[in-house]
């Protein structure tokens, strides 16, 4: 039965990504794209990979998805057949040459040795010393605390990257369009109805993430996504990136990230090392100063660059 | 043929498939979107990996699964700094595609720079 679901997944799995990468619509192809990720979501549980499978639905597929939905429909380019034609003398040597990795990376797959390297018995003898019971995260946070806090930085990176795209009139504005929507149509509707509900649940994930798959990231698009909603329903507006609370709870999680760090210094003799007895609390202020932050990057990278002077 | 091999086969062609997108498709956003399959294939097969390493109870090694999230954060972030960057490029040129074959770059909007 579980091989009959796998074969069934990587089929489907193929067939979609064929279709991203071959239809000739923009739209379909970034639809294509959205139930793939879907189904890689599934794919990552049948690999044990809970916590992955959540950051990829919320991310890879709901994020990226509406980031490139937008983008297309920026672009105009609905129904640009033909988009292909251009290099057609391409095809073949693009086939031969994809299907030349392909064959290597399988080779690759069987080629790996019988007994796999593997640090599970590592996290698995030090779970205990980090108080958390989620592997994942007791790796995310303490013994790989590291990765996470350059993350946090590299997000706040491409959002500077995104915002110094804007053109000079526009510096300091608003993010994207402002939208209007009928007052009592279905969208303003729901964006009063689900944020409630989105909220709880975002915090959940965030909050269960220390015992059981969930964490910061995976809260956090939830949360990125009802302010999209509301923002999309046109029932709140953007915030000017000129705002200087907007610029201090931007850096304040990764700021608080890097003050534990130095505090470890002091109390347990090495950066980002946690004095023992406090390895929780320390994990959980760190990922409380880290939601509020990740929310407004998630949410203003899908944004874009400020195309609207300050005033609503 | 295991979970691990399958997904691990599925990679592959993933990877395969992008790689075909990235190189054939003219317009940037298709290539933007077949660099996420790529990617995408890249992290499973590491997932894949990680699957194998299974021990003590653990369904699958938890130090690369921590990584891959990661590492899907940043793939996003990237992806949205080159969605940005495109939008950039439409607004200066009119210009959607690489292609210089068809005729569909705007030569009256490049001149506005």
């Amino acid at each position: 039965m579980m091989t009959f679901v796998n074969l069934l997944l990587a089929v489907l799995l193929l067939a979609l990504a064929a279709w991203t990468t071959l239809a000739r619509n923009m739209f379909a192809a970034v639809v294509g794209f959205i139930a793939y990720g879907a189904l890689l979501a599934l794919a990552w549980v049948q690999l044990s990979g809970i916590d992955i499978a959540l950051t990829e639905a919320a991310i890879g597929s709901g994020l990226t998805g509406l980031l490139l939905l937008n983008a297309a429909s920026r672009l105009h380019v609905n129904a640009n057949a033909g988009g292909n034609t251009g290099r057609s003398r391409l095809r073949v040597p693009a086939a031969l040459l994809s299907a030349a990795v392909s064959g290597a990376l399988m080779l690759c797959v069987f080629a790996l040795p019988e007994t796999p390297p593997t640090l599970a018995p590592d996290v698995a003898a030090n779970l205990a010393s980090t108080e958390v019971r989620n592997p994942i995260t007791a790796v995310l946070l303490a013994f790989r605390a590291m990765d996470t806090l350059l993350e946090a930085i590299v997000l706040l990176f491409a959002l500077i990257g995104v915002w110094s795209l804007s053109s000079d009139p526009h510096w300091g504005g608003r993010p994207g369009l402002r939208q209007y929507s009928e007052p009592n149509g279905i969208l303003a509707y729901t964006a009063r109805v689900l944020p409630p509900i989105g909220i709880v649940v975002g915090a959940y994930i965030f909050w269960t993430g220390a015992d059981y798959p969930g964490g910061k990231f995976q809260g956090a698009t939830l949360l990125a996504a009802m302010w999209l909603l509301v923002l999309m329903a046109g029932l709140a507006d953007a915030p000017p990136i000129r705002r200087t609370w907007l610029r201090v709870a931007l850096v304040a999680g990764p700021l608080a990230f890097i003050a534990v760090g130095f505090l470890g210094l002091q109390t347990a003799g090495a950066f980002l090392a946690y004095p023992e007895g406090f390895v929780k609390p320390l994990i959980i202020a760190i990922e409380l100063a880290l939601l509020p932050s990740l929310t407004l990057v998630l949410g203003l990278l899908l944004l874009g660059a400020p195309l609207r002077g300050e005033e609503p | 043929m295991n979970a691990a091999d399958l997904f691990g086969v599925v990679a592959a062609l993933l990877v395969g498939i992008g790689l075909y997108g990235l190189i054939v498709n003219p317009q940037p956003l298709r290539k933007i979107l077949s660099f996420n399959v790529i990617g995408n294939g890249v992290f499973l097969l590491f997932g894949a990996i990680a699957y194998r390493g299974a021990a003590f109870g653990l369904g699958s090694d938890p130090v690369p699964q921590a990584l891959l999230i990661t590492g899907l954060v940043v793939a996003f972030s990237a992806t949205a700094l080159a969605v940005a960057l495109l939008l950039r490029l439409f607004e200066a040129t009119g210009s959607d595609t690489l292609s210089s074959e068809p005729p569909a770059a705007n030569p009256s909007a490049a001149g506005e720079q």
